[in-house]
């Protein structure tokens, strides 16, 4: 889960990381208060959207008055960024930069450790930095099993070539924004700009923190940080049911068995939808896991009857330690249950049914004569007949 | 153990059973985890295979016995007490989310050659840890997040459907479960060496390279089959290995082409990150290093049946 800027400062925050005073808004004049509240003279007004790029798109900003605050946070609320809507900002203090770093801790999945990226040049976007002046960037692997201690963190500094006076208090912060990574369970902790102010001192004036939803067991306090509003409302729906789905902006519903096979049905259906009329794309991801139980079978069929730009719903079901038959019964009941919820199929559904008992699956669903639901044997056909009949 | 379909015996490895990849006939299993609802039901599955489970682990219940369809076993407090007892060499780990950090670790620290890791939804952080000390171990981990691995015939540790294929000479590494079962199914007229399912998180134990090297070494592998989806760069650096090291003929699928950019699909590490990831420049790396990629899992199984023809 990526979190807002001012949700990661909260936490580099707490866990000691000098950061600049912050007040979030939702209105100009919520920006105002903030402003007046803060009481710096000078203020700065900043997008949360959860992308990079907010400041060439016109996402932050500065203001000398609580008023002008008021009139820039105007400005950057319902902007949209990179498809993004503005809907809250953030009013922090100004500070008066003398430079700006860079640093970032996060997941290195070929390498399986962490991996700490430094560099004296911050600012600017870092993916061009590293195309452009890799020797800039100094990269250092670290340990999961130590995280950056003192000497780990004393080597990041010194291979991103910091001095004295800075270099101590740059370690400090970077084993502070070490201990974020650790104690949070985050995939990525990233600032910048690291900068050092006029007088001195190092501070965080950004905050891009990635939290690893699997950990959220040992922190239940993560959970309120996700963005109910930003979600897609079927995804949410589908959320609050247990059910692991991804809104796409296709025509044709999706339901599978594995999160491999799903992905591999969503690409069967687009090719095959290339050659119909209107070329029908999937609608969406739906993983019912290898349970298939009628109740989980009913909940993904509501979820994707609901989705209005469905014209056609493809069930891909490949039998392995659930069988197919058991699968077909699980449909058969979904129908139940999805009658008895006051909710009808009125699109047609193709199934293909595969793997162990396909068979006496095939028969269960032949003999319940469902209506608007056809078998097709095979993945590739069934896939094609699904986009036809989006198209149709 | 009786092979439904065995090599000529002048291809065997003097003195071993079948090779296979990782796990043959004489894997000796147990499972942590054994007496929990999943553990129990896998356990009885994987007896039912064939495999020699020769023990249960579950700390505080040592000394009780599981009963399955025709035999108990004996459940101990450690892995250590475990094979002590029963000379085990491969642990399958069915622990949730919240204890697989310290079972994997005790595997580790008992020394076991092989620990399957079943279990779904383990945090990225205990991985990486537990990884990391197997690294400096003697112990093979497979997974997180997993349906394990099977040799037909011989052994089947975790959850993979053993009757859906059968003994024979294609190799198969996959990051997903249903698609592996779908190519052995697909393929089961040929059959299968060893199956192997390394899961779909972003740090995994064993890797496409790790399986690749050890069916290249396999003499009991003529082929093998090699299923990818987005996020990260396995994809690519298996691609690199195999035109490198590999002179046995690999097919390859890749999942995920229409998946959006910034979105998990499914499986932790499924994520295609801004122009990283993407399904896309896999199937380019692959079919650069001349592994022939599928369109859909129906193609690339007929891809791989004209090479077992040919051969």
């Amino acid at each position: 889960m990526d979190l807002y800027e001012y949700q990661a400062r909260d936490i580099f925050e707490a866990h000691g990381v000098p950061v600049l005073r912050g007040i979030t808004a939702t209105t100009p004049v919520e920006a105002k208060a903030a402003a007046a509240a803060l009481g710096t003279g000078v203020v700065v007004v900043k997008a949360q959207v959860k992308t990079g790029g907010r400041g060439k798109a016109g996402g932050v900003k500065i203001a000398k008055s609580p008023e002008e605050t008021a009139a820039r946070a105007g400005d950057i609320l319902g902007l949209d960024i990179k498809g993004h809507i503005v809907r809250t900002v953030m009013v922090t203090e100004g500070a008066d930069i003398a430079e700006e770093y860079y640093f970032s801790l996060l997941l290195d999945r070929a390498e399986r450790r962490y991996l700490a990226m430094c560099s004296k040049e911050g600012g600017m976007d870092i993916e061009t930095l590293a195309e452009e002046r890799p020797e800039a960037l100094a990269r250092i692997p670290v340990d999961p099993r130590v995280g950056i201690d003192h000497a780990k963190a004393a080597e990041i500094v010194a291979a991103a070539r910091f001095t004295e006076p800075d270099a101590t208090e740059i370690a400090r912060v970077i084993q502070l924004l070490g201990t974020v990574y650790q104690k949070e369970d985050a995939t990525l902790v990233e600032v910048n700009p690291l900068v050092k102010t006029g007088d001195g001192r190092i501070i965080a004036l950004d905050a891009k923190v990635t939290l690893d939803e699997n950990a959220e067991f040992r922190h239940p306090d993560h959970a309120a940080l996700a963005d109910a509003s930003a979600e897609d409302p079927l995804e949410a729906a589908a959320k609050a049911k247990g059910l692991n789905y991804v809104k796409l902006d296709g025509s044709v519903g999706i339901i599978g068995n594995g999160a491999g096979l799903v992905m591999s049905t969503l690409d069967v259906v687009a090719y095959a939808g290339e050659d119909f009329p209107g070329s029908p794309k999937p609608a969406n991801f739906l993983d019912i896991g290898g349970g298939a139980s009628a109740e989980i079978m009913a909940n993904g069929l509501e979820i994707i009857i609901s989705d209005n730009q469905v014209k056609s719903v493809f069930v891909n079901v490949f039998g392995g330690i659930t069988a197919c038959d058991a699968v077909a019964n699980g449909i058969v009941q979904a129908f139940e249950l999805l009658a008895g919820r006051d909710e009808h199929i009125e699109v047609p559904l193709v199934v293909r049914l595969d793997g162990n008992n396909a068979e006496l699956g095939r028969q269960i669903l032949a003999t319940a004569n469902l209506p608007k639901l056809e078998q097709v044997e095979t993945m590739d056909g069934a896939a094609r007949r699904a986009a036809e009949l989006a198209a149709s | 153990m009786v092979r439904p379909v065995g090599p000529p015996s002048w291809r065997r490895a003097e003195g071993r059973a079948g090779v296979a990849i990782f796990l043959n006939s004489d894997s000796r299993v147990i499972v942590q985890g054994m007496t929990g609802s999943e553990g129990r039901k896998h356990t009885q599955r994987m007896l039912a295979s064939g495999t020699s489970v020769v023990g249960g682990v579950t700390p505080g219940k040592g000394g009780q016995v599981v009963e399955f369809e025709r035999a108990g076993v004996r459940v101990f407090n450690t892995v250590g007490e475990a094979m002590a007892a029963t000379g085990a060499n491969v642990t399958v780990i069915f622990v949730p989310a919240k204890f697989t950090l310290s079972a994997v670790v005790e595997a580790i620290e008992a020394a076991i050659p092989l620990a399957v890791v079943i279990t779904e939804g383990v945090p990225v952080k205990d991985t990486a840890e537990f990884f990391a000390l197997s690294q400096a171990s003697s112990t093979r981990l497979i997974g997180p997040n997993c349906p394990g691995l099977i040799s037909p015939g011989q052994s089947n540790a975790g959850i993979i459907p053993a009757d859906i294929t059968k003994a024979g000479r294609i190799g198969l590494v996959s990051k997903s479960g249903t698609l592996t079962y779908q190519m052995m199914y697909e393929l089961r007229d040929f059959g299968f060496s060893s199956a192997v399912g390394i899961g779909g998180d972003p740090i995994i134990g064993t890797t496409h390279i790790d399986a690749l090297r050890a069916f290249e070494e396999d003499p009991e592998t003529d082929a093998v089959v090699m299923i990818g989806e987005i996020g990260g760069d396995a994809e690519e650096r298996a691609a690199d290995y195999i035109a490198a090291q590999v002179t046995k003929p690999v097919v390859g699928y890749v999942a995920g082409f229409t998946a959006p950019e910034g979105k998990t699909m499914g499986h932790a590490g499924a994520i295609v990150s801004g122009s990283s990831g993407t399904a896309a420049a896999k199937k380019e790396a692959l079919e650069a290093a001349g592994v022939r990629v599928g369109k859909t899992p129906s193609e690339t199984a007929q891809l791989m049946r004209e090479i077992m023809t040919s051969l």
